[in-house]
């Protein structure tokens, strides 16, 4: 079973603020998950790293000239109006430091 | 007006003879959401005022005998995980609970192309993340066939809207199973078609490897004229592509070549299931089709391949929701962390908890290679797998679910045994293939679905061969 620190530690790189309540329940749920998981390590026949392909791999790649689709000004101000804190046209964010 | 008969074709019909007008076939879906919708609790909002408007100007354009695309005036309804402009979309989350959409997704520019009328925005479950749409942060929704059980999920308001004739037809989305298993829970037909058949612009990401968008309707001939009109290359979707025109109408069940994967007729298998399944191959053995006995070795690894790919593209798509851009904010903490951690731990529900703790964990540094990386190669053998099957076959015959609809409350409070519910559905999601359910036949009231799989981009043949089915029945 997980510890109570390590689903802390996944919870903080994950940015999640869990209740302790919210941890216990974590323990429990991802333990038998993981458990689930593990019958993978019974497949000892993987293949090699550079045969893994995506699944369309029969479809041959595709690419786009790399330029900008421009939103209309009145998406645009719509994209604006959604941000929940802002100053002017600028999205106003808490301090990074 | 009997709605429970009606399918695209016949409104199409109806409205070019004008046996009635949209108004009157938009307002008669939406005296049936009035009446029905408070006991079955499909849909998170009814766009009533745009459906309406919508329907007179498609009045106007038959009256000045303007051409009419098939699905002009034809009421459907939208997963609430679509957007939809100027509407609300919350992917059922508290997360989005205000947010309105401010653009169309492609598949809704599509449609509405085509004059369609959009009732409104169904319930699923939260992001998508569940079997049973009772993760839903808004409302649990029941099925009609049964309104102590749930409808499948995650697109279960999609689903149920259909089957309660609260929509003609509807879109949802499938990652592992969200549109055949509810299609099959709720006893009508839903596609999931080939990996980049349809565009995902527009439609909030879960897992980008896997998310698809397809048709649910009463008929396999329905779920191919909404596929018809949404699918194809998009250049806001890179994965997106055309498919090839093939013309399947000729196609018969005489000697097409059905595939029965041994392991999908294993243990677990609710017998009653298993009958009903059986007997629809042998009705298509008797029209002509070759059963062939294959074996698809890796499935018993596909739903633990599943469920380590899908949660870790989740950890890394849902870190958008940050309280920043849009959506809730939680902002009254120190720094710009607090808003992140304060956001999201109370803006997620605990299913898309539980999946973003999957995923980061499968991708930390220390377990990458025994979760993440085992499963991307695990994933190639599926892949192999199938591509074998299909040198020998056609389509193949599975069910859709091991059991038919169960209870609502039921499975909620052990996830593992939510996630089996997904074990047919979704191998062929880590192929890419399409699928579709249709339905066969019932236990008591609970309808049961035949799933069909079909090579890459053989999304028609796939429709042409459930229509044959369908004519079986």
């Amino acid at each position: 079973m997980l510890t109570k620190e390590e689903v802390k530690k996944i919870a903080k790189l994950a940015r999640l603020e869990l209740t302790d309540e919210e941890i216990e329940k974590m323990r429990k749920d991802l333990s038998g998950i993981l458990e689930h998981f593990n019958s993978l390590q019974k497949l000892k026949e993987a293949p090699q790293d550079e045969t893994i392909v995506s699944p369309v791999a029969e479809i041959r790649k595709i690419g786009r000239e790399d330029k900008a689709a421009p939103q209309t000004q009145e998406t645009n101000k719509k994209l604006i109006g959604s941000f929940p804190d802002k100053k002017g046209n600028h999205n106003k964010v808490k301090a990074i430091f | 007006m009997d709605i429970n008969n009606l399918t695209i074709e016949k409104i199409h019909e109806g409205l070019k003879q004008k046996d009635f007008s949209a108004v009157e076939i938009t307002k008669e879906y939406l005296r049936q959401i009035e009446k029905s919708d408070h006991e079955i609790g499909a849909f998170l909002f009814v766009a009533r005022d745009s459906a309406m408007e919508e329907a007179k100007k498609i009045d106007k354009r038959i009256s000045e005998k303007q051409d009419l695309p098939v699905l002009a005036g034809v009421p459907c309804a939208i997963k609430d995980i679509i957007l939809v402009e100027g509407q609300k979309c919350t992917a059922a989350s508290k997360i989005l609970e205000n947010y309105v959409a401010p653009y169309d997704a492609t598949v809704t520019k599509k449609l509405r192309e085509q004059r369609a009328v959009i009732l409104g925005k169904t319930n699923c479950d939260e992001f998508a993340m569940g079997s049973s749409t009772q993760t839903s942060a808004f409302k649990i929704t029941k099925n009609p066939c049964d309104l102590e059980r749930v409808p499948g999920g995650s697109s279960g308001g999609s689903a149920a809207a259909v089957a309660a004739d609260m929509a003609c037809y509807s879109l949802g989305t499938d990652t592992g199973g969200s549109i055949r298993q509810p299609a099959s829970f709720c006893g009508i037909v839903g596609l999931c078609p080939t990996y980049g058949a349809v565009s995902r612009y527009g439609v909030i990401a879960h897992a980008s490897s896997l998310d698809q968008v397809g048709p649910m309707a009463k008929t396999a001939k329905d779920c191919e004229l909404v596929f018809r009109a949404i699918s194809g290359k998009d250049n806001l979707d890179a994965t997106s592509n055309d498919l090839p025109k093939i013309n399947y109408e000729m196609m018969s069940l005489k000697n097409l070549k059905i595939g029965i994967p041994k392991e999908y007729f294993a243990e677990g298998l609710d017998p009653e299931v298993e009958k009903i399944i059986k007997k629809t191959i042998t009705k298509a053995e008797k029209a002509g089709a070759e059963i062939v006995d294959i074996s698809l070795p890796t499935s018993e690894f596909a739903l633990a391949c599943y469920y380590i790919i899908d949660p870790s593209e989740i950890s890394a798509n849902l870190a958008r929701f940050d309280g920043i851009k849009y959506g809730l904010s939680e902002n009254k903490g120190e720094g710009l962390l607090d808003v992140y951690l304060n956001t999201r731990g109370r803006g997620f529900g605990p299913e898309v908890k539980r999946r973003i703790m999957l995923g980061t964990y499968s991708l930390s540094s220390g377990y990458y290679d025994a979760y993440y990386k085992k499963a991307q190669k695990v994933r190639e053998l599926i892949r192999q797998d199938f591509a074998k099957a299909f040198e020998k076959v056609d389509v193949l015959f599975t069910p859709v679910s091991p059991f038919p609809a169960f209870k609502i409350g039921e499975k909620m409070d052990n996830p593992m045994s939510m996630y089996l519910a997904d074990i047919y559905t979704v191998p062929l999601k880590l192929a890419g293939l399409p699928g579709l359910s249709l339905p066969v036949g019932k236990i008591g009231n609970l309808p049961v679905g035949l799933q069909i799989i079909g090579k890459h981009f053989e999304d028609y043949k796939v429709l042409k061969t459930a229509e044959l089915v369908e004519q079986l029945q």
